[in-house]
């Protein structure tokens, strides 16, 4: 069983829901990235996304964007991130699960990450722009190291593509709570309980809801409703604005553990 | 995925419907002003003394180049799918002008993303997609250029993809764009090889166009693939060799994924798209179209770049000795004409004008001061 699977099992049989954080590796830098993970686990962070800066990444809003040109002006590269999560790995057994775009995974070489990754302490790889129906030899290199692939569903799927995605997924699926990029929002869409519904029916494995959620109110309802949720411009947000100040390591916890709270009584 | 589904489905079927093509016709004809002539450049023929050198020439079209044959298409298609909101991106801006002026023509809502580098290099221009009614909205990220402006696009289409169509311009993208542009734009070729049989009897030796993504180029290409002509591409050449100085993907460039295409593009050891430079906004892009990549990889067509100071001069050239001044983009066409013409006697060669000056004053004003001066 993966470092992922445990977890969901693990908040089951607890009767608890997860939070995924996501965080940009090397923003602000590299040596920086390990202290900030800890912070969030401390907060109450299950699982962390960690996402490999990319120069044209289409899938993220402003926010993410602006922390992949300072990560990757800090010279974060794939290999750089592997070893972070190499770093991360050596204080904590949390899960990480590894958010990149295609291109520098396809310069890297598939085989070699997949190898490089499990030999890091990576649990699993989220490929934000393959369409699982072309993603054959990704999924056979990751699952052949140990590594659970997650892929997306959104609100635009067809029931044919939500099919492959639960088929294709290990670990959990990704549920994109609206169309659109990365990206705080007010309000959460109505288009996530359908979609929810839907897989439900399809598949029995966990389920984590992303894109929009930033504040304890939007924990609160999605708590009943999936088995995790994740954030991640937020927490990169709230990075941008405390660059140099020296207890963001304290805000970002208290912020994780803020978010925590939306759960109530069920975290 | 749902998106680019239910588009393929809908362009399938309008290809299919009589009623399509013929309304599409109707309009490249009687408003955009198809077909454009073939003419002969006798004194860029003499001057060069070897080949003889045909201009097709896409300048003539309404709006100022060949992109509008693709907007045509792809707006009468957004109407028919029931889209009333147009989005398209655009980096000399002749996409973009195309976008508006269909828009216009269709009655629908526009919105065309630009890179702020880009607006200051063609100011005229955003002008003129205002003036047509589209909202204008400058990009900052990255390069601030072409690349940006897709990214952007791409984001807005999948926020509002319920009635948003995205009009992209160039032979790029996930499928089915690339496919779609190309025949939106074969129009060019199946009009040249009829004109160029008539004129001369005989096919031409060879066929130079532009290539940023590549829609001018594969536009003029496609009728000729079953032929025995040589098909060239010129790419931006660019102030040098180094990556960053140039947008000439077959100058160190490899294979890899770019805003839903596989294909070849400029990037470093680590998978980061480089950025790129041209002094043709057109062809600045670090990916070119994948059917280019196909074809390169078959050996069917080949590709070569012109520098920036190349193809100032070629559109000098081509200005005093024939009295057409050429769009930046299309002017390294002409460039590499110069470059073959002397020693390809009796040779017939073919390029695409792909675009007129009009928009590119600016930085030739700036790039030939001695002309300018009170």
């Amino acid at each position: 069983m993966t470092r992922i699977a445990g977890l969901f099992a693990r908040l089951k049989r607890e009767g608890r829901k997860g939070l995924i954080a996501y965080l940009t590796a090397g923003d602000p830098s590299p040596d920086r990235t390990p202290a900030l993970v800890e912070a969030l686990e401390r907060g109450g962070a299950d699982l962390i996304e960690l996402g490999v800066p990319f120069s044209d990444p289409i899938a993220d809003g402003p926010v993410i964007q602006r922390a992949g040109e300072r990560a990757l002006k800090a010279g974060t590269t794939l290999a750089k991130v592997l070893e972070i999560a190499g770093e991360i790995r050596r204080r904590s057994e949390i899960p990480l699960l590894l958010f990149t775009y295609l291109n520098p995974v396809m310069r890297y070489g598939l085989d070699r990450l997949a190898k490089d990754a499990a030999a890091c302490g990576i649990d699993g790889c989220l490929l934000i722009d393959a369409s699982v129906e072309e993603a054959h030899e990704y999924i056979g290199a990751m699952h052949s190291h140990g590594l659970d692939t997650v892929f997306l569903a959104a609100p635009t799927s067809t029931e044919r593509r939500l099919q492959l995605v639960a088929r294709y997924s290990t670990g959990f699926v990704y549920m994109v709570s609206r169309t659109g990029v990365t990206g705080e929002r007010d309000s959460l869409s109505g288009a996530i309980t359908p979609l929810v519904q839907s897989m439900r029916r399809i598949t029995g494995l966990p389920l984590a809801v992303g894109f929009g959620i930033s504040r304890p109110e939007h924990v609160a309802e999605l708590g009943g409703l999936v088995d995790a949720v994740v954030v991640g411009s937020a927490f990169v947000r709230l990075i941008e604005r405390n660059l140099d100040n020296p207890s963001l390591e304290i805000q970002l916890e208290a912020f994780t553990r803020e978010l925590k709270h939306g759960y109530g009584a069920a975290a | 995925m749902a998106p680019v589904e239910e588009l393929e489905a809908a362009y399938l079927a309008a290809r299919e419907d009589p009623g399509f093509q013929s309304e599409l016709a109707g309009l490249l004809r009687t408003y955009a002003g198809r077909p454009t002539p073939l003419y002969f450049a006798r004194h860029l023929s003499e001057q060069l003394g070897g080949a003889r050198i045909w201009l097709k020439r896409e300048d003539l079209l309404h709006t100022g180049a060949h992109k509008i044959n693709n907007c045509l298409g792809q707006g009468l298609l957004a109407r028919r799918m029931g889209k009333r909101r147009i989005i398209a991106e655009t980096g000399a801006g002749q996409h973009g002008v195309a976008t508006a002026t269909v828009c216009a023509l269709l009655g629908l809502d526009c919105v065309v993303y630009m890179g702020e580098e880009d607006m200051r290099r063609q100011r005229l221009n955003v002008f003129r997609m205002r003036l047509l009614g589209a909202k204008v909205i400058g990009v900052s990220t990255g390069s601030c250029t072409l690349k940006d402006a897709i990214s952007e696009a791409m984001r807005d289409w999948v926020t509002n993809v319920a009635d948003t169509y995205y009009l992209l311009g160039s032979a790029l993208g996930s499928h089915p764009y690339p496919m779609m542009v190309r025949d939106f734009h074969k129009v060019i070729g199946e009009e040249a090889r009829r004109q160029i049989l008539e004129a001369e009897g005989r096919l031409p030796d060879t066929i130079l166009a532009c290539v940023g993504g590549g829609s001018n180029a594969i536009g003029i290409f496609h009728a000729f693939l079953g032929d025995p002509v040589e098909l060239v591409g010129v790419e931006a050449g660019g102030r040098g060799n180094h990556l960053g100085e140039h947008a000439a993907r077959y100058r160190g460039g490899a294979p890899g994924v770019l805003q839903g295409a596989y294909s070849f593009v400029l990037q470093d050891a680590h998978g980061q798209i480089a950025l790129t430079h041209s002094v043709s906004a057109g062809l600045d892009y670090a990916m070119i179209g994948p059917e280019h990549a196909y074809l390169h990889d078959q050996r069917r067509a080949e590709y070569t770049a012109a520098s920036d100071g190349e193809a100032l001069d070629a559109a000098r050239l081509l200005s005093r000795v024939e009295g057409i001044i050429p769009a930046l983009e299309s002017a390294h066409a002409v460039a590499e004409a110069v470059k073959r013409a002397p020693a390809a006697q009796d040779r017939i060669l073919l390029v695409n004008i792909s675009g007129r000056g009009d928009k590119d004053i600016d930085i030739y004003r700036e790039n030939l001061k001695e002309l300018d001066e009170p």
